[in-house]
């Protein structure tokens, strides 16, 4: 065993992560950089010339739709089926914009609680469900945060929606 | 009418040429039919309807019919047809036959019959599965749609909303009408709509592959409304006013 002077170690053995703790960082990246042009060597890939699709300034279309703005299929006259009526009026104002101020003030009127009443509830919601999932210690936490701020925020009396 | 008229043409090639700003009207050369399209910078592209195919830089035309222009750059032909060919995007009345594992088989009137997965239904999932039985009646859309596939179907939009689509005529006639019926009838002003509505309540589901389906308070409305319609295809419009105009009067 002795006799054998240079030890020649095998290129897998010397691959393995072991081996390679020793080496500088400069090395380790040539030896990736080895095993990823083998890797990439090994792909099959076709030798054809470039095929780019060319682009054409004609379009076509299949579909009568479009050509002549039809509406939607579904049509309910004189309150017969009030559901459809409602689809109606929903999806026929998607293809006409030009009223579109009128539709704004048609959405607006129908929501009952406006967009600001809206983001407040969903903050004030997200505060319950935290404290809800919150540990006991995390929990008591919480309640000296919101009584600091309670005390800091200004005073007034008001309806104060119910927190679930 | 918001639509531009050229003269009728046979199936034959027209040019669209970029640079030329001049309109010439078809020449009845046989075989060549040149147009020339005026186009300005913004409106790039054309776009070619039904009825008109791309063929590398040409535009050919494979219907006979009335050529038609909605601005900026839309062409196509408006010609009578019967036999529906499905396009992507059209809503159509579908007849369910057979109902098999995860999919349905739906007859739209087409060359073969389309499919609908159970799943593209609103509010469908794996365990809670739409109640959908052979013979009912789909409102639906195609996703695909063209001569080298099977046709696929789906009752929701791309938000999951049916938005008005999926199973429905409980009651009611189905009857089939010609495809140029249905586009009059979905026209944005339609007349013939118009007329209907003072009639009697009804409501009513048009597909585009020209069936519609008719539902009124009594049997015989609902007849009555569906003889209408069918016959409304070859009336001119004082003649369809006087039919319309005698049913309302023997209504009330």
């Amino acid at each position: 065993m002795a006799s054998d002077c240079p030890l020649k170690l095998s290129k897998n053995l010397l691959r393995m992560k072991f081996m390679q703790r020793g080496l500088d960082a400069e090395v380790k990246k040539q030896l990736e950089e080895e095993e990823k042009r083998i890797i990439s060597d090994e792909h099959w890939y076709l030798d054809l010339p470039e095929l780019k699709a060319k682009e054409s300034f004609i379009i076509e279309e299949r579909s009568f739709v479009p050509c002549e703005d039809l509406r939607f299929g579904r049509m309910s006259f004189k309150g017969f089926n009030p559901e459809v009526e409602k689809l109606m009026q929903l999806m026929n104002a998607h293809n006409r914009n030009e009223d579109e101020d009128e539709e704004e003030d048609f959405s607006r009127m129908e929501t009952d609680i406006t967009d600001e009443e809206m983001a407040n509830r969903y903050v004030s919601l997200v505060e319950s469900m935290k404290r809800k999932f919150a540990r006991k210690r995390e929990r008591s936490a919480i309640q000296e945060e919101e009584e600091v701020s309670k005390e800091i925020g200004p005073t007034k009396k008001a309806f104060l929606k119910p927190q679930d | 009418m918001p639509w531009k008229n050229a003269h009728v043409f046979s199936p034959s090639t027209f040019y669209v040429d970029r640079v030329c700003y001049t309109k010439i009207l078809p020449q009845e050369t046989p075989g060549n039919c040149i147009m020339r399209v005026p186009l300005d910078n913004k409106a790039d592209k054309v776009i070619c309807g039904p009825g008109l195919r791309r063929n590398g830089d040409e535009v050919l035309v494979c219907k006979s019919g009335i050529l038609r222009h909605k601005p900026p750059n839309l062409y196509w032909i408006d010609s009578i047809q019967k036999r529906y060919v499905p396009a992507k995007g059209e809503s159509v009345i579908g007849i369910v036959t057979v109902k098999s594992g995860d999919v349905f088989k739906v007859d739209v009137g087409g060359s073969e019959q389309a499919s609908l997965s159970y799943l593209a239904f609103e509010g469908a999932t794996k365990r809670n599965r739409p109640n959908v039985q052979v013979g009912d009646l789909v409102y639906a859309q195609f996703t695909i749609a063209n001569k080298d596939m099977e046709p696929e179907l789906v009752c929701i939009d791309s938000c999951g909303r049916a938005n008005g689509m999926g199973v429905f005529g409980a009651d009611g006639l189905l009857f089939k009408v010609s495809l140029g019926l249905v586009r009059r009838l979905l026209a944005p002003q339609s007349d013939i709509v118009k007329d209907l509505e003072k009639t009697f309540p009804f409501e009513m589901v048009v597909g585009m592959n020209g069936r519609v389906w008719v539902r009124a308070r009594t049997a015989q409305q609902t007849l009555i409304v569906a003889n209408l319609l069918e016959s409304c295809e070859n009336m001119t419009t004082q003649q369809r006013q006087a039919l319309f105009r005698r049913v309302a009067d023997r209504v009330t």
